[in-house]
C-alpha cells in the first residue's frame, strides 16, 4: 500500500511542476497580449493593416534592432527627425500620420513584451461566423440527463451481473455444503423485487425527464459572429432595450437590430475602452477588434466616415437563442406594451450578461405558471373595462384585490390563446 | 305536408345508400372486416405493435437528434415602415382580362400572402371574388415564365433584356405590318403607351380579343344608342329584375360589384319588409338562376323568342313563338312585374346575338331604365372586344398581310372556335411575340417570349367604369427576370421613359383634388358626375332586329357556359380554384355534360325517382360517359345530373383542357390534361361569336370516369329528418303578414323546453358558463348570400387549408374548413334553391368537446371552440360526433410539414404543387400549418382576432368592430356575414340579431348553442314556402 501512496505523491507533484509552468508560460504571453490589445489594437492588427500596417514582422524589419523600436514607439515623431530611411519611409506611406507617442505610458519591458508577443505572430481567430461547434456542444450538455440515465442503468447491470460473478466464484472457492445457512442477500426474492423496482422508478424518472427536456434549450449560449455584450451597452452604457429592439413594442418579433442601428452609435464610437472583456472559455476579448468586425459588416471605413451610407452594409448572421416551436404564437408587443412586462422576466438579467444565453427554459409549463400568477393592467388599460363583472367584484370585494385580475382569470391560459 | 328539402337525389328518395351515408361520418370502411376478426385484416393486430414499436423508436431517434443551428438574419438596412413580423397593407388593384377589382394585399415580411377588397371603391366596396382571392398564390406559380426568351423548334433559349430589345426592334423595323393583340386594357395610361407604340410604327393596329366576348352587346348598343361601350348597370335601383341567360352573379361582365347592388335589394329587415323580385329564364342551371324567385327554363334558340315576347307583352301584345306553356306563363308574368315598376325595372341578357341585345335595348327603353337601371354616364370597361375584328385578323394573317403579332394575355390559340384557320395564319406571322406570363396555348405559338409581371408586382391603373380610377403598386420585387409589359412597348417604340416615370408624368396633371401619393395609397380615384345621365334611344333598329331574331329550333342543344371559378380558362392553374366546388353542381377538377333529370331517364336510363338506380349515380363517383357530337366535332365527356336545366339542353363549361405548359393542376392523374376543351365547339354567327349550339348529337358510351362530387360529403340529418330544422326559409308574402313566422316556429320546436327565450338554461341540466368579456358571434343573411365561394377561397388563403386533389376529393377527404351547402326544394326538374355556408358552429355546448380523449377540442371563455393541433392525436371522435359535419381530418400530409415523406405517397401532383418552396411563399406565418393524423376546422380566425384585440388593448379602448373580422365575412361581395362581439350591444352582430325575427340556429333544439347564427331565406314568391 505505501508504494501507491509516494505513487501518488510523485504524480501530484509532477502535475503541479506542470501546471505551474504552463501558467507562467500563460502569463507572459497574456501579458503581451493584453499590452497589445490595450494600446495597439485601436489601430494595429497582426495580420491585416488597420488605422496603422500590419505589424506582424516588425522586428525582422527593423532588423531586430529593439533599441530603435523602442525609439520608435516612444516617440516617433522625434525618431522621425533622426533620418532613419525605413520610417521616414513608412512615414510617407502611410499619408503622414503619426502613431501617438507612448513615452511614459509604456515601460521597455513592456515593449518588449508587445515585441515578443508580435513576434509570436497571428493564432488562430477565437471567433468566427461558425457558432457550430459550440452550439453543439452546448446542446450535448443539456441533453446528457438522459445520457445519464441510461448509463446508470446499464452500469447498474453491469454491476450487478459482475458481484453475481464474483459472489458465485466466491461461493465456489469457499462452498460448504454443511454450512449452509439459507439464501443470500443477494438472492433473496424480496431484495431483487425491491432493486428492481427502485431501478425502474430512478430509470423511468430520468428518462421521461430527458424526455420531456428534448429540444429546451435553456442556458444554450451559442458563440456569436461578433462578440456583442449585452453588459456594456445596456448593463454600463444603459442603453434601453427598446433602442435596438424596437419590434418588441409593436409587433410579434423583438427584432435583432439592423447594421444601420448599430452605426448610429458606432460611426463616432470606434474603440472599445472599457474594462476586460472574456468569453465563455475565460479567454480576454478585444472589444476594439469586434467592433471592427461591424465595421467590416457595415462596409464602413473609420478613415472616411462621412462617406458611409448604410446601403453598403452586409447583414449579420446571427445565431438564434431564443426559439419556439412552429405550433406557438407568441407575440411581443403584448407582453411589452400591453402588458407591461420587463424583459428581464423572461430573458434574465440581460444587462449583466456579455454574450446572451436563454435564462428560461421557455416550456409550456413555465409560460402557464407566468399566466397564473402575473396580473393584466386590469385598472391602467381601457381594453379591459368591459369586463364589468369583474370590476364589480372587485369593488366589492369578492375578488381578492391583491391577488387581482390575473392573465388566467380572462382566460389567458385556454389553447388558442398561443395555439392556432 | 312538410316541404321537402334535398340535397342529393339519394335525400329526395330516402335510399337506402343516402340512410347509411348519413349515419357514418367516414365513408371508407375499417381496414378490417369485423366478422373476421382483427386478425385477418390486412393490418392486423402484430403489424399494428411492429409500426408502434418502430414509430417509438423512429420518433425517440428523431427527438434525440441535435437541434440544428439556426441563423437569425436581421436586415442590413431596415426601410423605415418595415418591421418584421407586422405585415403591410397596400392598395393595388386585380387586373385580369378587362376584370378589375380594387384590392389591399396583405405583405408579411416582403410577400403578398392575402388579398382584400378596398373597401374605398364605390364600385366592389370591399367585396371580392373566388378568383379575385386565389389570384394570390398565382404569383407564386412556379409554371410562370421566368426570363425572357427566343423559340425556335419548339425549344427556349434565355436571352438578356437587351438582346432580345434589339432583336425585336429590329424585326418589328422591317415586319410591314403590326398588330398588338390583347384581352381588354382599361388602363388609360396603358392605352397612351400602345398610342405611343402604334405611332412609331404606323403600319400598325390595336385590336382587342375576348374569350367570353360581348361583342353582341357592343354593338347593340352602337346601333341603338351610337355608343360601342357597355353601360353601367345598377341592380341596386331595381325592384324588378329579369335576365335571360345572364349569369351576372358569377361570371357576366362585373359580378363582384353586381352581386354587391343585387344584395341591396335582398337586404331585408322587419320595419320594411320589401324587395327586389328577380326573374330569371336559362337554360342550363346557374348560379344566378340558383337564386332568383322565379326560374323559368327555356332553349338557348329561344331566347330571342323569349326577348321578343317580352317586349311584345309590354306594348300590349302577345307572346310569340313559345310553345312551353310554363315558359310562356313565366314571360308573361315577368311581363307584368315589369310593367308595374317602370323606372325600377331592368332587363339584361346573356346572349352575344345583336339582335337579341337590340330588342333588349328596346324592352329597357319601354321601362324607362335608362338613366336609372342603366347609366350610360358611366361607361363600363371590363370588355371592349369585338369579335368581328378578330376575325378579320385571322383572315389578314392568313392572306400574309400582317407582318408582327404582338399577343398580350389574349388567349385565341386556345378559346377561338376555328383553330385550324388560326394557325395557318399564325403561321404565316414572320415575327410573334407574346408578353403573357405564361407559356399558354398562343405563347407557345410565338417566337419570342418577354414575360409581364404578376400584378403584385406591377405598376399601372385601371378605369373599370369611366371616372373610376384604380391604381396598381407593386407589392413585391418581381420573383423572375419578367418585365412590365407597357416598359416593353416603351422600349420598343424607343421611348426614354420608363412605365413608372410615365405613369407619373401622366397622372399629376390628371388628379384633380388629390396627390398622386394619396391616389396611390387609397389606391382609388373618382372622378364621377354621380348622377345617371339617359343617352338617346335610337328605335330605328329595333323592328329589324326582331325581324331578324332566329325562331327557336328544335332538338337536342348545347350551351356552353363559364363557371364561376375557372372562367374561360383564366382559373385553371390555380389549384384553389380548382378545387373549389363549383356552387351549383358541388364539383371540383373537372368539366362535364350537364344533363337535366328528364333526360338522364332517357340517355342514361337512370330513372330518378328509383333509389336503386340514383343510389348506384350518386354513391358511385365513376360517372357515365356521353359522346357529344356539335357543330361537326365530337368530345367525350362524362354527365351530371343537375336539376335546374332545360330536359332538352345539355351544358358544358369552358376553360378546361388546357395545355400542360400552363401548370400542374391542368394535369389529370393519368397525365392527360383535366377535362375537355369545348371553344372549338363555338362558331361565328351573325359576325359574333355563338355559344350555343342546336343539332347535338348525345351517345352513352360504355366508359365511365369518376368525378369529384362533393354533393354527398358531409351530409347532415336530424333525428326527425326535417331539413326545416337546418335551414328555414319564407316567402315575402308570408314575411309581410307576419314578420314573426319563423321566431312562432322556433318557439314550437324548442316549446318542450323553455321556448326561445329559456331555451339555454332549461333545456339542459348543466348551469351554462360565463363569458364576461368578449363572446364572439356571427351571423349569415341567407338571403344575401348567393353562393359564390368567394369565402371558401378566402378560407383558405388566411387559414393555410391545403389542397388534396382530385383522388383525394373523390375519396371524401376535401379540407374545406367553410363549405357552401346546396339544397334544393319543390319541382324535381326546375328546384328552388338555397344556399348556406356551414362552418364550425363554435357551439358553447360543444358535442365534439365532449369526446375528446385528450382534451385537444375544448372551449374558450370568448365562446370558442378551439382546436389544439399538436395535443390532437386522431381519433376523429369529435369529427363523428359533430352535428354539422364541419370537422375535417388531415389523411395524408398535405402540406409536406412533417419529417416523413411516406405520408405523401399517395398524393397528387398538384398537392406536391402546394408543396414546392415558391407556393410555400402563400402561407401564412400566423397559422400552424398542419400535418398528418390531425383535425382541423373553422377557428373563426382566431389569428386575426387575437390580433385585432392586441390593436385595442395598445390603445387601451374597448373593442370595436372595426378591430377584427373574419377572412370569410371581408371577402363577400353581398356583405351576407357579420362578425363581431355578441357581448357588445353597440356592435353589428348584436344589432343584426336583435333587430330580426327572421333569426335562427341550425339544428337549435340540439341545444348545442350554436355561436353562428342566420337569417331565414325569403323568396319573393306568391306560393307559400311551407306547402
Amino acid at each position: 500500500m505505501t508504494n501507491y501512496k509516494s505513487l501518488t505523491k510523485t504524480f501530484l507533484f509532477s502535475a503541479l511542476i506542470a501546471l505551474s509552468i504552463s501558467f507562467s508560460n500563460n502569463a507572459v504571453a497574456q501579458d503581451g497580449k493584453a499590452l497589445f490589445n490595450s494600446n495597439c489594437a485601436a489601430c494595429h492588427k497582426l495580420d491585416k493593416d488597420m488605422t496603422g500596417p500590419a505589424l506582424q514582422g516588425t522586428l525582422e524589419r527593423w532588423n531586430n534592432d529593439r533599441q530603435k523600436l523602442h525609439a520608435w514607439i516612444k516617440n516617433p515623431m522625434a525618431f522621425l527627425k533622426t533620418g532613419d530611411k525605413y520610417a521616414n519611409d513608412l512615414f510617407i506611406k502611410w499619408n503622414k500620420i503619426p502613431m501617438s507617442p507612448f513615452d511614459g505610458a509604456l515601460k521597455d519591458a513592456e515593449i518588449d513584451a508587445i515585441l515578443d508577443y508580435i513576434a509570436k505572430g497571428v493564432q488562430p481567430a477565437a471567433t468566427g461566423g461558425d457558432g457550430k461547434t459550440a452550439a453543439a456542444g452546448q446542446k450535448a450538455e443539456s441533453d446528457n440527463t438522459l445520457l445519464y440515465g441510461i448509463l446508470t442503468v446499464v452500469l447498474a447491470i453491469v454491476a450487478l451481473i459482475l458481484i453475481n460473478v464474483n459472489k458465485n466464484l466466491k461461493r465456489i472457492t469457499e462452498e460448504q455444503p454443511e454450512g449452509y445457512k439459507g439464501v443470500a442477500f443477494w438472492k433473496n426474492k424480496t431484495n431483487i423485487t425491491v432493486a428492481i423496482l427502485a431501478l425502474f422508478i430512478v430509470g423511468g424518472y430520468l428518462t421521461t425527464k430527458g424526455a420531456i427536456g428534448l429540444g429546451r434549450n435553456q442556458n444554450y449560449q451559442p458563440t456569436q459572429p461578433i462578440y456583442y455584450s449585452h453588459k456594456v451597452h445596456a448593463g454600463v452604457n444603459q442603453i434601453n432595450c427598446l433602442y435596438c429592439h424596437g419590434g418588441a413594442e409593436e409587433g410579434k418579433h423583438a427584432n435583432i437590430p439592423s447594421v444601420n442601428v448599430c452605426m448610429n452609435c458606432h460611426k463616432a464610437i470606434h474603440e472599445y475602452t472599457g474594462p476586460a472583456l472574456t468569453d465563455a472559455d475565460g479567454k480576454e476579448v478585444n472589444g476594439t477588434e469586434e467592433i471592427q468586425k461591424l465595421f467590416k459588416y457595415a462596409g464602413f471605413n473609420p478613415q472616411d466616415a462621412n462617406s458611409w451610407s448604410a446601403d453598403k452594409a452586409k447583414p449579420i448572421q446571427w445565431v438564434q437563442i431564443h426559439s419556439l416551436p412552429d405550433h406557438v404564437y407568441f407575440n411581443h408587443s403584448q407582453h411589452v406594451a400591453v402588458g407591461k412586462v420587463q424583459c428581464q422576466t423572461c430573458h434574465g438579467e440581460i444587462e449583466k450578461m456579455d454574450e446572451v444565453k436563454q435564462f428560461s427554459d421557455l416550456s409550456m409549463g413555465w409560460c402557464v405558471n407566468c399566466h397564473r400568477e402575473t396580473k393584466v393592467q386590469f385598472k391602467d388599460n381601457g381594453f379591459y373595462s368591459i369586463y364589468e363583472k369583474y370590476h364589480n367584484e372587485l369593488k366589492s370585494g369578492k375578488i381578492d384585490s391583491t391577488k387581482g385580475i390575473t392573465v388566467e382569470k380572462i382566460g389567458g391560459t385556454e389553447c388558442q390563446k398561443c395555439h392556432y | 305536408m312538410e316541404k321537402k328539402y334535398w340535397q342529393s337525389f339519394g335525400e329526395l328518395n330516402n335510399s337506402e345508400a343516402f340512410q347509411k351515408s348519413s349515419k357514418d361520418e367516414f365513408k371508407e370502411d375499417l381496414p378490417f372486416d369485423p366478422k373476421k376478426g382483427l386478425l385477418e385484416a390486412k393490418t392486423p393486430r402484430r403489424d399494428f405493435l411492429k409500426y408502434l414499436g418502430f414509430t417509438t423508436a423512429a420518433a425517440a431517434v428523431a427527438a434525440s437528434c441535435e437541434v440544428p443551428v439556426k441563423k437569425a438574419i436581421p436586415f442590413a438596412n431596415r426601410p423605415e415602415d418595415i418591421i418584421p413580423g407586422v405585415a403591410n397593407y397596400y392598395a393595388t388593384t386585380y387586373v385580369q382580362d378587362g376584370d378589375t377589382i380594387s384590392v389591399v394585399a396583405k405583405v408579411r415580411d416582403g410577400r403578398p400572402i392575402k388579398i382584400e377588397g378596398n373597401e374605398l371603391s364605390p364600385l366592389t366596396k370591399g367585396g371580392t371574388s373566388a378568383r379575385v382571392q386565389a389570384s394570390v398564390l398565382d404569383l407564386y406559380d412556379g409554371a410562370r415564365l421566368r426570363f425572357p426568351a427566343t423559340y425556335s423548334g419548339g425549344k427556349a433559349k434565355e436571352q438578356t433584356f437587351a438582346a432580345i430589345d434589339k432583336e425585336i426592334t429590329e424585326a418589328l423595323a422591317s415586319a410591314g405590318n403590326i398588330v398588338f393583340l390583347s384581352s381588354t386594357i382599361n388602363s388609360p395610361s396603358s392605352l397612351e403607351v400602345i398610342n405611343q407604340f402604334l405611332a412609331k410604327y404606323p403600319a400598325s393596329k390595336h385590336i382587342t380579343y375576348d374569350a367570353d366576348s360581348y361583342a353582341g352587346l357592343i354593338l347593340a348598343n352602337e346601333a341603338t344608342y351610337g355608343k360601342k361601350a357597355i353601360p353601367s348597370y345598377k341592380f341596386d335601383n331595381a325592384k324588378v329584375i329579369v335576365s335571360i341567360g345572364a349569369d351576372f352573379l358569377a361570371t357576366w361582365l362585373s359580378p363582384v360589384e353586381f352581386a354587391r347592388q343585387y344584395s341591396k335589394g335582398k337586404k331585408i329587415n322587419d320595419a320594411n319588409p320589401e324587395m327586389s323580385k328577380h326573374f330569371h329564364f336559362e337554360s342550363v342551371a346557374s348560379l344566378t338562376g340558383s337564386n332568383a324567385d322565379d326560374r323559368f327554363l327555356h332553349r338557348p334558340s329561344e331566347t330571342g323568342a323569349i326577348v321578343a315576347s317580352l317586349y311584345s307583352v309590354l306594348q300590349g301584345n302577345g307572346v310569340t313563338n313559345i310553345k312551353d306553356a310554363k315558359l310562356k306563363a313565366g314571360i308573361e308574368k315577368a311581363a307584368k312585374a315589369l310593367a308595374d315598376k317602370k323606372g325600377e325595372a331592368l332587363v339584361v341578357c346573356g346572349s352575344n346575338d345583336v339582335n337579341i341585345q337590340i330588342v333588349v335595348n328596346a324592352i329597357n327603353e319601354l321601362l324607362l331604365s335608362n338613366g336609372k337601371t342603366i347609366d350610360w354616364s358611366s361607361t363600363s370597361n371590363v370588355r371592349k372586344g369585338v369579335d368581328a375584328d378578330f376575325a378579320t385578323l385571322v383572315d389578314d394573317m392568313n392572306a400574309g398581310s400582317v407582318g408582327a403579332l404582338i399577343v398580350l394575355d389574349a388567349n385565341p390559340f386556345y378559346s377561338w372556335y376555328d383553330n385550324a384557320k388560326l394557325k395557318s395564319g399564325l403561321d404565316k406571322v414572320k415575327v410573334k411575340i407574346s408578353l403573357s406570363s405564361k407559356a399558354d396555348e398562343t405563347t407557345q405559338q410565338c417566337s419570342y417570349t418577354v414575360p409581364n409581371h404578376h400584378y403584385l408586382e406591377s405598376w399601372g391603373d385601371a378605369e373599370a367604369s369611366t371616372g373610376h380610377y384604380s391604381f396598381i403598386q407593386p407589392t413585391i420585387y418581381p420573383l423572375f427576370k419578367t418585365r412590365q409589359w407597357q416598359d416593353s412597348l416603351l422600349k420598343w417604340s424607343a421611348a426614354t421613359n420608363d412605365y413608372l416615370a410615365f405613369l407619373k408624368t401622366y397622372w399629376t396633371t390628371k388628379l384633380i383634388g388629390s396627390s398622386w401619393d394619396k391616389a396611390l395609397q387609397d389606391g382609388i380615384f373618382v372622378k364621377d358626375s354621380a348622377v345617371a345621365t339617359t343617352t338617346s334611344f335610337n328605335a330605328s333598329a329595333v323592328n329589324g332586329a326582331i325581324a331578324n331574331i332566329q325562331p327557336p329550333k328544335s332538338g337536342i342543344e348545347l350551351r356552353l357556359y363559364q363557371k364561376i371559378a375557372i372562367g374561360s380558362g383564366q382559373g385553371a392553374a390555380n389549384p384553389w380554384l380548382q378545387e373549389l366546388p363549383d356552387p351549383v353542381t358541388r364539383a371540383t377538377w373537372d368539366n362535364y355534360l350537364v344533363v337535366s333529370p328528364a333526360m338522364a331517364k332517357t340517355l342514361l336510363n337512370i330513372d330518378l325517382t328509383n333509389s336503386g338506380q340514383s343510389d348506384s349515380y350518386e354513391v358511385n363517383p365513376p360517372k357515365k360517359v356521353v359522346s357529344i357530337k356539335a357543330n361537326g366535332k365530337t368530345i367525350e365527356l362524362p354527365a351530371l345530373i343537375i336539376p335546374g336545366t332545360h330536359p332538352e339542353t345539355v351544358g358544358i363549361a369552358v376553360g378546361y383542357g388546357r395545355d400542360k405548359k400552363v401548370g400542374k393542376t391542368v394535369v389529370d392523374v393519368d397525365g392527360k390534361s383535366v377535362g375537355v376543351n369545348v371553344f372549338p365547339l363555338a362558331s361565328v354567327v351573325n359576325g359574333t361569336v355563338n355559344f350555343d349550339i342546336s343539332n347535338v348529337e348525345l351517345k352513352v358510351t360504355d366508359k365511365k370516369y369518376p368525378v369529384a362530387l362533393t354533393q354527398t360529403h358531409n351530409l347532415l340529418t336530424t333525428p326527425q329528418g326535417k331539413r326545416t330544422e337546418v335551414v328555414k326559409e319564407l316567402t315575402l308574402g308570408e314575411y309581410q303578414k307576419n314578420t314573426k313566422v319563423i321566431l312562432e316556429e322556433r318557439e314550437a320546436e324548442l316549446g318542450a323546453w323553455g321556448g326561445v327565450k329559456n331555451f339555454r338554461e332549461e333545456g339542459s341540466i348543466y348551469k351554462p358558463y360565463d363569458k364576461p368579456g368578449i363572446k364572439w358571434g356571427m351571423s349569415i343573411d341567407l338571403n344575401s348570400c348567393n353562393g359564390c365561394g368567394s369565402c371558401i377561397v378566402a378560407c383558405h388563403a388566411e387559414n393555410n387549408v391545403p389542397v388534396v386533389g382530385k383522388p383525394e376529393v373523390l375519396r371524401f377527404h376535401d379540407m374545406h374548413w367553410l363549405r357552401i351547402d346546396r339544397y334544393y326544394t319543390g319541382d324535381k326538374d326546375n328546384p328552388n334553391v338555397i344556399f348556406q355556408p356551414m362552418l364550425c358552429q363554435h357551439c358553447d355546448n360543444a358535442p365534439c368537446e365532449n369526446v375528446c380523449p385528450v382534451a385537444a377540442t375544448n372551449h374558450s371563455s370568448e365562446g370558442l371552440n378551439q382546436m389544439t393541433y399538436n395535443r390532437c392525436i386522431g381519433t376523429r371522435y369529435c369529427a363523428n360526433n359533430c352535428p354539422y359535419k364541419v370537422r375535417r381530418f388531415n389523411w395524408a400530409d398535405y402540406t409536406g410539414s412533417d419529417s416523413f415523406p411516406n405520408n405523401q405517397d399517395e398524393l397528387n401532383n398538384t398537392v406536391h404543387y402546394m408543396n414546392e418552396d415558391l407556393t410555400r411563399m402563400v402561407l401564412n406565418p400566423d397559422v400552424t400549418v398542419r400535418s398528418r393524423g390531425v383535425i382541423e376546422k373553422c377557428s373563426f380566425c382566431v389569428q386575426r382576432l387575437q390580433d385585432g384585440k392586441l390593436k385595442a388593448k395598445k390603445a387601451s379602448r374597448p373593442l370595436v368592430d372595426e378591430d377584427v373580422n373574419v377572412a370569410c365575412a371581408q371577402s363577400c361581395p353581398s356583405n351576407a356575414i357579420v362578425f363581431g362581439n355578441v357581448n357588445n350591444p353597440e356592435s353589428s352582430i348584436s344589432k343584426a340579431r336583435k333587430d330580426s325575427n327572421r333569426l335562427f340556429y341550425s339544428l337549435e333544439f340540439l341545444h348545442v348553442m350554436p355561436n353562428v347564427s342566420y337569417l331565414a331565406k325569403v323568396r319573393n314568391t306568391e306560393e307559400s314556402a311551407n306547402v
